[in-house]
């Protein structure tokens, strides 16, 4: 299939955690649950370890959409790293949205290694959320295009 | 400059058969940095590995990029093979082109373009690693074992054997725990006492094994290897070098009105007490909220008759800190409180007990000598019911929606060993299913109903009612499709089980990960069973699941050895993917010392050059053993002096930057 | 052969908030009804029946009319599959059916009884106003 050139392909960067959620998307394969390729995902030791800059930096980039995925609230391997991640991402999506970056386009996720499941269907919603809100044009740095 | 090269694996189909593995190549080639990029069906094979280290070493690369399966799977894999070639280890990225694509798309152009942009991302981030090395630490040669009950007790006396120092760490006054309150052991009847005590003689003598009774565990701080435990001992107040065990205090001591704990509360004791005769070690407590002599501070019996001189009124709790190696986590369990099931009378009547109570009530060192007698008129019973599953498999709020695995058993034992002394007894038991799944455990139910004429019926109870002296019970048949209304002498309940309340507080201290049920969880379900998912914390016995005696000690057993192997080490080799901190950007703010969960965080005075002004400041200092590398300190960090190694912000902000090209 | 009526089966479902596959199939919910004797189709096995969709003896069972809806099944029940709604579910399926008889709201207050269940109340006018 010849994807038409005027197809939105949203771009869309998906962090998880080493211990749970990157397990949860290694079951998700291994189960072969499929999703939309356009999520790419980025190996962080915790979710707790995402800086909101890294999250501003995707949008600058171009990205139509980022998720964060960490353990379950009482699983994380460091104890305490999501909430930490919790409270910073409460912070700055409500801070994103006054900008323009509508909260559909920024998620948090739990999602366990034995959620392979779980990963799957929240990558499909999150994709065809990402799909009715269309491409972002908020904090996209046009210097950075081409 | 960085050379790398980029590997990208077929995986025999895997891959291939979704990703156009030549495209890859040509992209990845492409990329800037990359000198050396080709194809193999299987990178992790010998012969793959080898492909690695001959790349390695003819185009001299600094770093190279495996675009294969999970890092999960293989990093470790191609860290060795890129050792063996002489560069840093570290110096190793994988795109998951399986897991992550391949298995998940079907098309063949979208999961190939998906995996030329993991496999840039990949390049991108490996420009920038730098070569790490792993730190050392020591491992303190000494176990702690957390519970002194069967689990507790065998795990100690195997690591004590393989030649180690072992402290057990059991909060009632001595050890031995739910086995000690056992009448007989099914399937084959062994007398509980007869195989448990000899154990609990031989840790008590064993040379490397040490026994805090009456003891809690209080904090607990550093981490594998290497941790540091507060152990709470409670005051005894009898000194336990002079008391000679001759039981004098316990006959004379006048409040004798103390619930039984140890006989379930069948009978009293006395304020000052060993919970059985055969405890060890064999020196009494004082129960202070009991006791005479604490509560008015008339008394003093116990001192007066005690010739050793050991009773001690003044004693206070002590606190011993001590390091450990490895910790074992062997809390056990305890029955459910029935107050929400006031539909089997256990509350109303005395003659409703649960199973534990009837075990004790058979013993005949328990409360009634083991004669088989009604707790309300000591008279015989001339029918019994047994109620399976009370608690049990329940999905609404007032069970455990476990099934707790050794009730199906020791109800066939009760109703087998009844029916054996006092064949005049009906005894009737209802059930769900009656689950045997155990050596010999099939055929010791069938004995139960074959030869000791054990009457099954299928179905629940659904209300025990007392009427008179009887008890009136209420049941369905559901083969018979009937209802059944029968009145009998005594109705047990084989009450679910569950994990020691205390157990929670324990792993919290310990980070060790537990479940919604209390129990701890393991490390992998089926390859990692005795291990938290937590470094240098192992598990035994029912606090990670239920289970019966001989796979408690099988569990130990296993749990020893863990602990045995991590001990034989001199030193462990620690992930040096640690957060470090930059000096000149440090303010020492001290908000990453607040967010740190393992205190690996200090300050200290440094002379810092910051472009030419040479000062004094304080400045962050990360404990590389002690940091685990999670990264929360790296984003509280206000003035971006915090970086974690490995995962370093320039290195993330890389692979957005590729993702998003 | 029994005739399968999957989608009353669901309508009933729907209609009680029963999910019948919670049911491990004990019979607490039978040995707790007091109204066992006179039933011609047990608690337990109006289960049984939704889950597999025979539902034209239950519209026909007497036991509809003679549970007390005293909800000792609802209350006891290990798994939380509440018979009782169940059963009431048929009742309010048989009574749609033959046109819908029901109280007329002016009669309810007189009717009104503090003591009394909220539920109890519904399922007493469901059954006498048949």
């Amino acid at each position: 299939m010849q994807v038409e050139n005027t197809e939105f392909r949203p771009k869309i960067v998906a962090f998880c955690c080493n211990w749970c959620s990157y397990a949860g998307a290694d079951l998700a394969g291994s189960s072969r649950l499929a999703y939309p390729a356009d999520v790419k995902i980025i190996r962080v030791p915790c979710s707790c370890r995402v800086n909101p800059m890294f999250i501003l930096r995707a949008f600058q980039r171009g990205a139509d959409g980022v998720i964060l995925c960490g353990c379950h609230p009482g699983d994380c391997h460091y104890t305490t790293g999501n909430y930490y991640a919790r409270r910073r991402m409460t912070l700055l999506f409500s801070m994103l949205d006054y900008l323009g970056v509508e909260n559909g386009r920024t998620r948090v996720e739990w999602v366990s290694a034995a959620e392979g499941v779980k990963f799957s269907t929240t990558m499909n919603e999150f994709v065809a959320k990402i799909h009715e809100l269309g491409e972002n044009v908020r904090l996209e740095d046009l210097r950075c295009k081409g | 400059m960085q050379r790398i090269g980029v590997f990208v694996c077929h995986c025999g189909t895997n891959i291939a058969a979704t990703v156009d593995v030549k495209r890859v190549v040509e992209a990845a080639a492409k990329e800037p940095g990359v000198v050396h990029a080709e194809d193999y069906q299987y990178m992790c094979s010998e012969a793959g590995q080898l492909k690695i280290r001959e790349a390695i070493e003819q185009k001299h690369l600094t770093g190279i990029v495996v675009c294969s399966c999970s890092p999960r799977m293989h990093e470790n894999t191609f860290r060795q093979a890129a050792k063996r070639a002489g560069i840093n280890p570290y110096m190793v990225e994988i795109a998951n082109i399986r897991e992550h694509c391949s298995w998940i798309h079907k098309d063949i152009e979208e999961a190939t373009e998906k995996a030329v942009i993991l496999a840039r991302a990949a390049i991108a981030k490996v420009m920038l690693n730098a070569p790490l090395t792993p730190g050392t630490s020591q491992v303190v040669k000494r176990a702690l074992v957390i519970g002194g009950g069967i689990a507790g007790i065998q795990t100690a006396l195997d690591i004590a054997d393989a030649g180690y120092e072992v402290d057990i760490v059991e909060k009632t006054p001595s050890i031995g725990g739910r086995m000690s309150q056992l009448d007989k052991t099914f399937p084959t009847l062994d007398c509980s006492a007869c195989i448990l005590t000899p154990k609990m003689v031989e840790a008590a003598a064993h040379e490397k094994i040490t026994i805090y009774t009456y003891s809690e565990v209080e904090k607990v701080s550093g981490f594998v290897g290497d941790f540091h435990v507060d152990i709470r001992k409670k005051a005894r107040s009898v000194d336990m070098s002079k008391c000679t065990g001759c039981g004098v205090c316990q006959e004379k001591c006048p409040s004798r009105k103390t619930p039984n704990e140890f006989n379930r509360g069948l009978n009293t004791r006395s304020a000052i007490y060993t919970p059985f005769a055969q405890a060890i070690p064999n020196v009494p407590v004082i129960d202070r909220e009991h006791c005479t002599k604490f509560k008015t501070g008339k008394c003093g019996v116990c001192a007066k008759v005690c010739q050793a001189g050991a009773i001690d009124y003044d004693q206070q709790d002590e606190i011993i800190t001590v390091d450990y190696g490895a910790i074992v986590v062997a809390t056990g369990f305890d029955t459910i409180k029935l107050d929400k099931y006031d539909e089997y009378a256990y509350n109303q009547s005395p003659d409703v007990i649960t199973s534990l109570e009837l075990e004790r009530i058979m013993n005949a060192a328990g409360p009634t000598k083991g004669h088989l007698e009604r707790m309300s008129d000591h008279k015989p019973p001339k029918s019994m019911v047994f109620i399976q599953c009370v608690g049990s498999r329940c999905a609404d709020k007032r069970g455990k929606s476990y099934c707790s695995k050794i009730c199906c058993m020791y109800t066939a034992k009760h109703a087998m060993l009844i029916r054996d002394k006092y064949p005049d007894v009906d005894v009737t038991v209802f059930y769900i299913d009656v689950r045997t799944p155990g050596k010999n455990f099939d055929e010791f139910y069938r004995r139960a109903v074959e030869e000791y004429g054990v009457h099954y019926i299928k179905g629940q109870v659904g209300k025990v009612a007392p009427q008179g002296d009887k008890l009136l019970v209420q049941a369905a048949d559901l083969l018979d499709n009937k209802q059944i209304r029968m009145e009998t002498d005594m109705v047990v309940l084989a009450t679910a089980i569950e994990p020691n309340p205390d157990v929670r507080k324990i792993a919290t201290m310990l980070t060790a990960s537990i479940d919604t049920n209390n129990f701890l969880t393991e490390s992998h379900a089926k390859l990692r069973p005795v291990e938290s998912p937590t470094a240098g914390i192992f598990l035994s016995g029912v606090c990670q699941g239920p289970k019966d005696i001989p796979e408690t000690v099988a569990q130990a057993g296993a749990a020893a050895v863990k602990v045995v192997g991590l001990l034989a080490k001199d030193h462990l080799v620690t992930n040096p993917c640690t957060a470090k901190a930059d000096p000149i950007f440090c303010n020492g703010c001290s908000t990453c010392e607040k967010v740190c969960p393992y205190g690996a965080i200090s300050y200290e005075d440094q002379l810092v050059n910051d472009h030419g002004i040479r000062e004094t400041r304080r400045v962050a200092v990360v404990n590389s053993a002690l940091c685990q590398g999670c990264g929360a300190c790296t984003v509280a960090c206000p003035s971006g002096a915090m970086d974690l190694q490995g995962f370093s912000n320039r290195q993330i902000l890389a692979e957005v930057d590729a993702i998003c090209r | 052969m029994q005739k399968v009526d999957m989608a009353k089966a669901d309508r009933l479902r729907e209609m009680s908030g029963v999910n019948t596959r919670k049911c491990m199939k004990c019979g607490k919910c039978s040995a707790s009804c007091p109204a066992y004797e006179e039933m011609d189709i047990r608690p337990h096995q109006f289960v049984s029946y939704v889950e597999s969709g025979d539902i034209e003896p239950l519209l026909e069972s007497k036991s509809i009319w003679k549970c007390l809806s005293c909800f000792a099944c609802v209350e006891r029940c290990p798994r939380d599959v509440k018979p009782a709604k169940l059963i009431e579910a048929v009742r309010q399926m048989v009574v749609r059916q033959r046109g819908g008889n029901y109280l007329s709201p002016n009669e309810v207050p007189e009717l009104l009884n503090e003591e009394l269940p909220q539920q109890l109340l519904a399922s007493a006018f469901r059954k006498y106003s048949k």
